[in-house]
Formats: structure tokens, C-alpha cells, sequence
């Protein structure tokens, strides 16, 4: 842990300086805009100051976002108000349960889809393909049908964004888990068969078991889509709630701050969260003998 | 009372290749009787791991027959009537040595109380007790070989199918295990078929040596051993010994083994 600590902190670093950096350039054109329009001629120095400090920036400094990220958090807690609509918590606590559903619906999916695969010969001719064309149609298009269509069969709200997170997850997980029940020798099935097992002893009993360090690693890609699937999900609802609702939200009307805030939130929290399952894999595969 | 508890009628088995048909097996006769333990020793492509894998029903002969304990291999499989131990001991890691003794006892539905006796029982046969709560990867190579010999042993099969279970082992350790081997047959009274390639393993170990040769795989002398049951590590240097190996050797030279 410590090892990596300096290299993770020095590449932060060097990303913070190039952010600044790129405010200034970015930045800059509507500052000297500014000024000339005023009838001012401030130095380079005030101009510097001037590009890390605009309301609405091209490119907002890292210290701006921070203090929104700040204020539309921590203050609002200490406010009391840590679940109002002008909170990031309240934004991202909705990201999240849309997030997390469609993310179980998506791996209990994709393990249903993968078992069926491996046992079933008609669907495993039939059923990858199915699943590639699924994943090649952009999200981008589809989401807006499928939150238009169960809102006319009446289902609004968390399900219909949980969807679109399962849309996107379940596909790692039938990848790797297909992978991953196939992943016993012609030995272990002989074996298996010279216990004249059943179907069932083997699937319980080897197939999944072998299958775990393939499962984590899908789990953490199909977390990853689940959080864009969530973000994703949330656009086409008119923006009222959630981390996509910020986004679009802020680029409505050109609050480059909030966008940013809001990307670093969702960034955090796909970090949080994949990181979560690298703890659970480590855990799992250490007292299966595996890691 | 009829004591043959396998045997092979013009036994064969072709493999259709993309190269053609390769005839593993062509027409193998024999009979192993109760107690009896057997080893198939041949160079590789003689069919000797076919044969095994035949008597275990886990590869299909496309002639003859062969039945065991007087049933087809099938039937005989599916009331587990053997304990097959492949060259690679496939100890499942996440599973301790007792619980990879209980595997087999786990899928046959034993109770628990019976689980729990048979797996000390068969830990003191292979010499491992005491280590029924270590995991695979805390043991020897020779001493997870033991273990999944263990496991073929814990559950009530009279036949013990071995293919090359030492192969992978140093000859130091071999010869401690063909030792064991040897006293667990005694003890336990069961058939054994052994796969080996190794000339002194087979003779050391066996009462019938069957020698095979290649292209197509058949048996080209069956040697019944003069050696007495009781067999110390040092009867390999005895005249008779030597004797029974020269004969082995001639049996696989015959066979044109060694042409190539």
C-alpha cells in the first residue's frame, strides 16, 4: 500500500498541473474578452487569477469544482439538508439505487443466460450471438424507447433506469461466466463422471466454484456499465433527479462547474464501487484458495 | 464361484482422426480376477490408458465387450463400483483435504457420521492423518497424490483404476508410494489396474503385468509374477526380479516399441 501511494499521488499531481494548465489556455480568450470590454489592461498574473475564478468557465479549475463538490455536500449536511434536490448526496444516493439494482438484475441475468449456455446446446448455437447484436445497438438510442415504453405500461421511476444498468451489465457477466463454467478440465468432468455425478453435483460442486475469479473480474466491468447505464437512464427523463440529471441539468445552462462536479461524483463513485468488489474478490478467492 | 471381475472380449476402439482412423485398441482379450493387481505398461499410443478408460467407461469401444463385476462398464460406473486415480492428483483447491475426501461421499449421499469415520479411516491408510483440515496447496506433490488416492478409497469400490497416478513424481518419492501402495493392497483386498510406463514400477508392483504395444494398440504378452506377495523395496535387486523385468522388456521389444 504504501509502495503505491507515491506513484498514485504523483500522477494525481501531474494531472492537477496539466488541469490548471489547460484552464488558463481554455479559459483565457474569455477573459481577455472581458477586460477589453471593460476598458481594463490587467497583467498576466490578474488574467491567471481571472481564468481559475470565472462562473462559468470552458474549463473550471480543480479548486472550483472541489468547492462546489463541497458545498453541495458536506454544507448542505451541515445545513441539514443533506437529502434536498440541491444536494450531490441526494443526486448521487438516486444514481446509486438505479446503479445497484440494475446491476444485480444484470448479473443474476447474465449467470441465468451463461449456465443456460453452457447446459443447453440449442442456447449456446442461438443465444451469443443474440447477446453480441444486443451490446453493438448504442445505449444512447435505446435508453429513451425503453423509459418511454414501461412508462406507458405504467412503470416509472427506479425501474425503468435499472433496466438500462441491467442492459448493459449483464453482458460482462455472461462473457466471463461462460468462460469461467467451462473452465474445469476434461479431467475434473472424467472425475466427476466416474462418481456417476449428477448434473446438478457437478454445477454446485465444480463448475461454479471454478468459475468465481472469472465472475469477479466480469462484476467489475458490469459495475462500471451499470454506472453509466444508470447516468444514461437518467437523461432522456427530463432531468429530474440523479447524476445524468446534473449533467444535463448543468449543460442546459452552461454550468460547467456543476457538469464537472458531477462527473467527479460519478467518477468517485464507480472508483468506490469496483474497489468494493476487488475487497469482496480478494476475501472470497482467499479462503477458496484461489487468490 | 466365478472370480473374474473384468474382462475384455476382442476389445476395440478406433479414433476417427482428421488424419484417419487411429485404432487405439484392436482386438484386446483378458481377464482380471478379484485381488488381482494389474499393471498395463507400454510406450505411449499402445492404448493402455484406452484400456483403463474403457474398463471405467469413459471412453466407448466401437468393438467387442467388456463388462465389469459382470455388467457393462456403464452400469458397473453408475453403481460406482471403482475409484479412478488420474496422473494429476485434481484436488480442488477450495476444498480441504477432508473435504476432498468427502467429495465423492458428498455425491453419493452419505451421512455425515459415516463421512466423517471414513475419511480418518482412509487418512490413516494413505498416511496423511492429521491433515484432513490443510488445504492442497499446503502440501507435497506426492502427498496430494496420496490424498486423491484417498479419495478413490473412501467410498465402498472393490476396483482401483490407476493411470500413471505417479508419473509426475520424483523417483524418490515413488518408490515410497509404490511401497504404501503395495501395503494398502494387502489391507484393503481390492482389484487394482495400474497404468505406468515405468518397467521396475510395474514388476515391483504387479501380479500380472500386461505388456502392450502400438499401431494398433493390443497386448503382446501377459507375464503372471513369481514374486512373492510379501515384497520389500530390495526384491528388485533379486534374480528373480530381474528376470521378470528382462521378460517385460522383451515383450515391449517385441511389440516393435522401440522401432522408432
Amino acid at each position: 500500500m504504501k509502495k503505491s501511494l507515491i506513484p498514485i499521488l504523483t500522477v494525481v499531481a501531474a494531472l492537477v498541473v496539466i488541469w490548471y494548465g489547460a484552464a488558463v489556455a481554455l479559459n483565457m480568450p474569455w477573459a481577455k474578452d472581458q477586460a477589453k470590454r471593460a476598458g481594463t489592461e490587467p497583467g498576466f498574473s490578474e488574467l491567471v487569477a481571472d481564468t481559475w475564478s470565472q462562473d462559468k468557465p470552458k474549463l473550471p479549475a480543480p479548486h472550483q469544482v472541489v468547492v462546489e463538490i463541497w458545498n453541495t455536500t458536506v454544507v448542505m449536511v451541515a445545513k441539514g439538508r443533506g437529502l434536498s434536490k440541491r444536494s450531490l448526496i441526494y443526486h448521487s444516493w438516486v444514481t446509486l439505487s438505479a446503479t445497484g439494482l440494475g446491476f444485480l438484475m444484470g448479473t443474476v441475468l447474465g449467470i441465468l443466460l451463461a449456465v443456460g449456455i453452457v447446459y443447453n446446446r440449442v442456447m449456446d448455437m442461438s443465444v451469443m450471438p443474440w447477446v453480441i447484436a444486443s451490446q453493438t445497438i448504442p445505449i444512447l438510442a435505446i435508453a429513451p424507447m425503453i423509459i418511454v415504453v414501461l412508462n406507458a405500461v405504467g412503470i416509472s421511476g427506479l425501474l425503468p433506469k435499472a433496466m438500462i444498468s441491467m442492459y448493459l451489465s449483464f453482458f460482462p457477466v455472461v462473457v466471463g461466466m461462460v468462460k469461467g463454467l467451462r473452465s474445469p478440465g476434461v479431467m475434473q468432468l472424467d472425475q466427476m463422471k466416474t462418481w456417476s455425478a449428477t448434473r446438478g453435483q457437478q454445477f454446485w460442486r465444480l463448475r461454479l466454484p471454478s468459475s468465481m475469479p472469472y465472475l469477479f473480474a466480469s462484476l467489475k466491468v458490469a459495475m462500471a456499465a451499470s454506472l453509466v447505464g444508470a447516468i444514461v437512464g437518467e437523461l432522456p427523463t427530463g432531468a429530474i433527479a440523479g447524476l445524468g440529471a446534473r449533467l444535463l441539468a448543468g449543460s442546459y445552462y452552461g454550468q460547467t462547474i456543476q457538469i464537472w462536479s458531477a462527473l467527479i461524483m460519478a467518477a468517485a463513485l464507480a472508483a468506490v464501487l469496483v474497489a468494493l468488489i476487488g475487497v469482496i474478490q480478494r476475501v472470497v478467492l482467499k479462503r477458496m484458495g484461489m487468490a | 464361484m466365478n472370480d473374474t471381475v473384468i474382462s475384455a472380449k476382442n476389445l476395440s476402439l478406433t479414433f476417427q482422426t482428421n488424419d484417419g482412423p487411429v485404432h487405439a485398441l484392436k482386438d484386446v482379450d483378458l481377464d482380471i480376477k478379484k485381488g488381482e493387481f494389474v499393471s498395463f505398461i507400454g510406450p505411449s499410443g499402445c492404448g493402455k490408458t484406452t484400456f483403463l478408460r474403457c474398463m471405467a467407461d469413459l471412453e466407448h469401444p466401437t468393438g467387442g465387450s467388456i463388462t465389469v463385476n459382470g455388467v457393462s462398464a456403464k452400469d458397473a460406473r453408475k453403481s460406482r463400483a471403482y475409484g479412478y486415480v488420474f496422473q494429476h492428483a485434481g484436488l480442488y483447491p477450495w476444498r480441504t483435504i477432508g473435504g476432498n475426501i468427502r467429495l465423492p461421499l458428498e455425491i453419493m449421499g452419505y451421512s455425515k457420521a459415516d463421512m466423517d469415520q471414513r475419511v480418518q479411516r482412509v487418512l490413516d491408510l494413505v498416511e496423511l492423518d492429521g491433515f484432513e483440515k490443510k488445504f492442497p496447496w499446503q502440501l507435497s506433490g506426492g502427498m496430494q497424490q496420496r490424498a486423491s488416492i484417498a479419495r478413490a478409497l473412501a467410498f465402498d469400490a472393490d476396483i482401483l483404476l490407476m493411470d500413471e497416478p505417479f508419473g509426475a513424481l520424483d523417483e524418490i518419492v515413488r518408490d515410497h508410494l509404490n511401497e504404501q501402495l503395495l501395503k494398502l493392497w494387502a489391507r484393503t483386498n481390492k482389484t487394482i489396474g495400474f497404468v505406468t510406463h515405468s518397467i521396475p514400477e510395474a514388476v515391483y508392483l504387479s501380479t500380472k503385468i500386461v505388456v502392450m504395444s502400438p499401431r494398433p494398440g493390443r497386448i503382446s504378452d501377459v507375464i503372471e509374477s513369481p514374486l512373492p506377495t510379501e515384497r520389500p523395496l530390495d526384491i528388485r535387486d533379486t534374480p528373480e526380479f530381474l528376470e521378470v523385468a528382462h521378460r517385460v522388456r522383451e515383450g515391449l521389444r517385441a511389440g516393435h516399441a522401440y522401432d522408432d
